[in-house]
């Protein structure tokens, strides 16, 4: 039986090519796009009043309340600002961390600086979650630290989910932009300072350029994971936002919320298209 | 290069596009899968266990203390799932996993009109017999006349306070509700977030502006729900946290975030235990807020589609016999549905202090029910539980 297999597939490579992806690519369409399939045709449907049930059919009653209702608005656009602003601090934060890694530190220090970086990702994200609801907390280690100044903590908020995201998804920048620093070879960093460019020009005109593309895919992932992320939000925040919003319709309007749930895809087509305007995706 | 890229691209959409199509088909066909709807037979005869049990329940609605008795009696394993809202309870039995679920009153009518509960033969559950008259026969358990679960427990919401910082002990939803008050606990203040909230509002305007001509909060015509909602949006400003996991306001209030709040027994029970120092307006100390309070009346169903009908059956009967029930409502600080369970309880004042057999005390206590366009007055003008969690998005903001 095998050998008869084997001598039919012989000399057919791309029959072998396509029996060894078959399951795979069954795998990402079934689980992956049909699924996003099943959201989409059922945003259109509608619940019955009464019994809460859902009534498939074909409706925009939740795209029309979804722009209609100013709540929505303030949710989206409350969502996709902290999104930025998450992605904007873990780059500022990353770019310094993996360029140390990456061209400075020593094979040793390389080592265990990226065990550093991974180590947070072991852990459980809800035990990371809970920590920070109890350091936030009014008796918590950062008010403990900041009242002998005077000072106070964020507390619950809008602040908060803005301080946990951006702790929970630096990782996922760091990683890409280190790699990405990785490839720039040293020779092209001391050429530019032999033609006497300044460190400060040097990193503009040469490394920035290099690392651009690194810089993009690490965003993509401090955006979209804070775009749906609604654990972190309702643990450390009263605000809604999208994936909070999501979850609170989900039991009683699963429409809408799959209506909801097509904003953040919306949004990341978006925001691909314009990392891809801005050159992202030429050197992949 | 490029036409390569434009090349892949078009096949990407292509297959995206037959995807959809094919979705499309398939969610057309799939249109008419309502079996059901309006109940199967009632069970006529108790038959074999079916060795499990699988419950969505309150926290602190089964305990190992009487589910492991249960187990041994029965031989029905018993799998629990603790549900925080009534929205969750819905939605969970609405996957058929489930064997039956101790609803609230604004949970059980729509179980019941989306056909997900079985009429339960009360004759099959003996100790239904002695459970206290005016919890049989209810709206929130009777559908034209057809029984559909066994009574639990009742009780009132609680207004609980942080006794080292809430001064004098208030005895009133004033210090959650009237801006002016309410402003001192400026983000310390504690609110259940769930659209049935907008019921609590409600209960205090009647009170407070009786021009308003409240009569059911949960039956509100345009007028009076745009008060209610009025008042919680003055409210939100001063909510430090909408709770809906029992744990997260436990920690809230144990950790000074939260300081006076609308909360369950369990929870203050759980502070209690815990030596924090909170207050609340049980009804152990003869007392509700005096605006009075929503509360819950709780059901026991059976799922339409319940996999363990004859294990459900044994623990609807063993939840209400007196020894367990009391166990229960002592465990979980309500008032027993089961009469008999007056002479079990630990505490033999339990019934008296928890005012388990005094009809006139229920009275201020509005239990849960499902908001309903058609309230009563031939007009369907109310506004519907649609309408409710609409504006609970809209109050949140």
């Amino acid at each position: 039986m095998g050998r008869r297999l084997a001598g039919f597939l012989h000399g057919r490579p791309r029959l072998q090519v396509g029996s060894l992806l078959a399951g795979p690519a069954a795998w990402l369409v079934v689980g992956y796009l049909g699924s996003l399939a099943v959201l989409l045709v059922s945003a259109f449907w509608t619940v019955d009043p009464l019994s809460g049930e859902v009534v498939k059919g074909f409706s925009l009653e939740n795209f029309e309340s979804l722009i209609n209702e100013p709540v929505y608005r303030t949710i989206i656009g409350r969502t996709v600002l902290i999104a930025a602003a998450v992605t904007v601090t873990d780059a500022l934060i990353a770019l310094p961390i993996a360029f140390y890694m990456a061209k400075v530190a020593s094979r040793r220090g390389k080592a265990l600086l990226v065990v550093g970086v991974l180590l947070p990702l072991w852990s459980s994200y809800l035990v990371k979650v809970l920590s920070w609801r109890t350091m936030l907390s009014e008796d918590g280690v950062i008010n403990w630290a900041l009242n002998p100044f005077g000072l106070e903590g964020p507390g619950y908020g809008i602040t908060a989910v803005w301080l946990v995201a951006s702790y929970l998804w630096l990782p996922y920048m760091i990683l890409p932009i280190y790699a990405g620093l990785e490839r720039i070879p040293n020779s092209l960093i001391s050429a530019s300072e032999d033609l006497g460019a300044k460190p400060l020009t040097t990193f503009r005109r040469v490394i920035l350029p290099l690392v651009f593309p690194a810089v993009v895919a690490g965003s993509i992932f401090t955006f979209s994971l804070t775009l749906g992320d609604y654990i972190a939000p309702r643990l450390v925040s009263n605000s809604q936002f999208i994936g909070t919003a999501i979850f609170a319709n989900i039991t009683n309007d699963l429409p809408f919320a799959a209506a909801l749930a097509l904003v953040p895809i919306v949004v990341m087509i978006a925001y691909l298209a314009v990392a891809r305007k801005l050159g992202a995706f030429e050197h992949i | 290069m490029r036409g390569k890229d434009a090349h892949s691209a078009r096949t990407a959409w292509l297959v995206v596009a037959g995807l959809v199509a094919f979705m499309l088909i398939l969610a057309g066909c799939g249109g008419s899968d309502d079996d059901g709807g309006d109940g199967g037979e009632e069970l006529q005869k108790i038959g074999k266990g079916e060795g499990q049990v699988d419950l969505i329940s309150w926290a602190g609605y089964v305990e190992p203390e009487w589910a492991k008795p249960f187990e041994q009696k029965t031989g029905c394993t018993v799998n629990n799932k603790v549900a925080g809202t009534s929205d969750e309870m819905v939605q969970l039995m609405r996957t058929g996993e489930y064997d039956g679920v101790s609803a609230s009153g604004n949970a059980s009518a729509r179980l019941v009109d989306g056909g997900d509960v079985a009429p339960v033969n009360v004759d099959l559950v003996p100790n239904y017999e002695t459970v206290f008259d005016d919890l049989k026969d209810q709206p929130y358990n009777t559908f034209d006349g057809v029984h559909y679960g066994i009574p639990h427990g009742r009780g009132a919401n609680l207004l609980m306070w942080n006794s080292d910082s809430v001064e004098p002990a208030p005895d009133s939803w004033d210090v959650m509700l009237d801006p002016k008050v309410a402003s001192k606990y400026k983000g310390k203040i504690s609110a259940y977030d769930d659209p049935i909230y907008i019921a609590d509002a409600a209960v205090y305007l009647m009170t407070h502006q009786p021009d308003l001509g409240i009569e059911n909060p949960y039956e509100l015509n345009q007028e009076q729900f745009d008060a209610a909602v009025q008042l919680l949006e003055e409210q939100q400003p001063n909510v430090g946290e909408y709770w809906s996991e029992a744990a997260k306001q436990i920690s809230a209030f144990a950790n000074g975030d939260s300081e006076v709040g609308t909360t369950w027994q369990y929870q203050y029970f759980a502070l209690q235990e815990e030596g924090e120092p909170v207050a609340a307006s049980p009804a152990s100390q003869g007392f509700l807020p005096k605006e009075g309070a929503t509360g819950w009346s709780d059901t026991w169903m059976l799922s339409n589609v319940a996999k363990h009908p004859n294990c459900m059956y044994e623990w609807m009967d063993w939840i209400v016999s007196p020894k367990v029930n009391a166990e229960v409502a002592e465990f979980f600080g309500e008032a027993p549905a089961q009469s008999l369970s007056c002479d079990e309880t630990a505490d033999k004042n339990f019934c008296a202090k928890y005012h388990a057999d005094n009809p006139a005390f229920w009275k201020r206590v509005y239990y849960w029910q499902t908001p309903l366009a058609d309230c009563g007055n031939g007009e369907e003008d109310c506004k519907d539980y649609n309408d409710w969690v609409r504006a609970w998005t809209t109050i949140k903001g």
